[in-house]
């Protein structure tokens, strides 16, 4: 089946109805989920009325995790298989996956003032996303430069997979290290959270999952409509010679 | 002396981050594909 995708024709033709699909669910279910969290759940007990900002910060912070995983699942596919639609895959995952982990940081740390009484620390939870902020700028600058110098899309596949390490670092971080982040609040089949937060914050991880999917669907039908124009206006010029 | 800190300001703060930024990200993602889209065709043409 994933052999069948890789054909750039049929990628199209699904990405063509898939991409405005998914993120207008995706910004129904999203839109739905912010509004329910801001206008129908009560106050929390230690937190107040900022608890709200749970249901922006968690999908946020999943989909920082998530768009990286899917870099490292894309380049490990491409330096498999050669597939080069899985190279698009992982450019397109990289700058959603930044602008992601950066509302992750921005939203954790207007939390953190009222909550903690400081907007930063330099705890491993904390620290790790930063790192990852970092990580996504140096991918998305080597892929660009890849890219632009016409060389193999294996060494941002590379880059790809060795910064995969910080993902689970990031998942464990609360656990290893002392920190004024709270320990994991959902795990395998279990959660510490309310029911009446727990039902608005799955729906809004739902939503933004689905925006996430249809940007970056976007974003290869960009990047292949652009390798496809270029690569016919050279044929053209070496013709004319 | 403890701040009187109103929480609802922090909570639009982060609701405005959260909601301009996956909107300019959405935005940009579409304008920048019909774009690239309109070239191909363009390139096809010539």
């Amino acid at each position: 089946m994933m052999h069948g995708f890789a054909n750039p024709k049929r990628f199209l033709t699904l990405a063509s109805w898939l991409t405005p699909l998914l993120l207008a669910a995706g910004l129904v279910l999203s839109g739905g989920a912010l509004w329910w969290g801001l206008t129908q759940v009560s106050p929390d007990r230690l937190m107040g009325e900022t608890v709200r900002i749970l249901f922006l910060h968690v999908p946020a912070a999943w989909l920082g995790m998530g768009g990286w995983t899917a870099i490292a699942i894309s380049s490990l596919v491409y330096l498999v298989w050669r597939h080069p639609l899985a190279a698009l895959a992982a450019r397109a995952a990289a700058v959603p996956g930044l602008v992601f982990t950066l509302i992750c940081l921005v939203t954790g740390s207007i939390w953190g003032r009222p909550t903690w009484g400081t907007w930063w620390v330099w705890d491993g939870r904390l620290t790790s996303m930063l790192v990852l902020a970092f990580l996504y700028a140096a991918y998305i600058a080597l892929a660009q430069a890849a890219a632009r110098e016409g060389v193999s899309a294996r060494i941002p596949a590379i880059f790809g997979l060795v910064g995969a390490i910080n993902i689970p670092i990031i998942n464990r971080s609360v656990v290893w290290w002392n920190s004024l982040h709270q320990p994991p609040s959902i795990t395998m089949g279990n959660s510490a959270i309310d029911g009446e937060y727990l039902a608005p914050l799955l729906v809004a991880v739902v939503g933004f999952s689905l925006i996430f999917g249809g940007i970056v669907l976007a974003r290869m039908r960009a990047l292949l409509a652009d390798i496809q124009a270029e690569a016919r206006l050279r044929r053209r010029a070496s013709e004319a010679v | 002396m403890r701040e009187a800190l109103d929480q609802w300001d922090f909570v639009l703060a982060a609701y405005a981050v959260g909601v301009v930024g996956t909107l300019a990200i959405i935005a940009w993602a579409w304008v920048d594909m019909k774009r690239a889209e309109r070239r191909r065709a363009e390139s096809r043409r010539k």
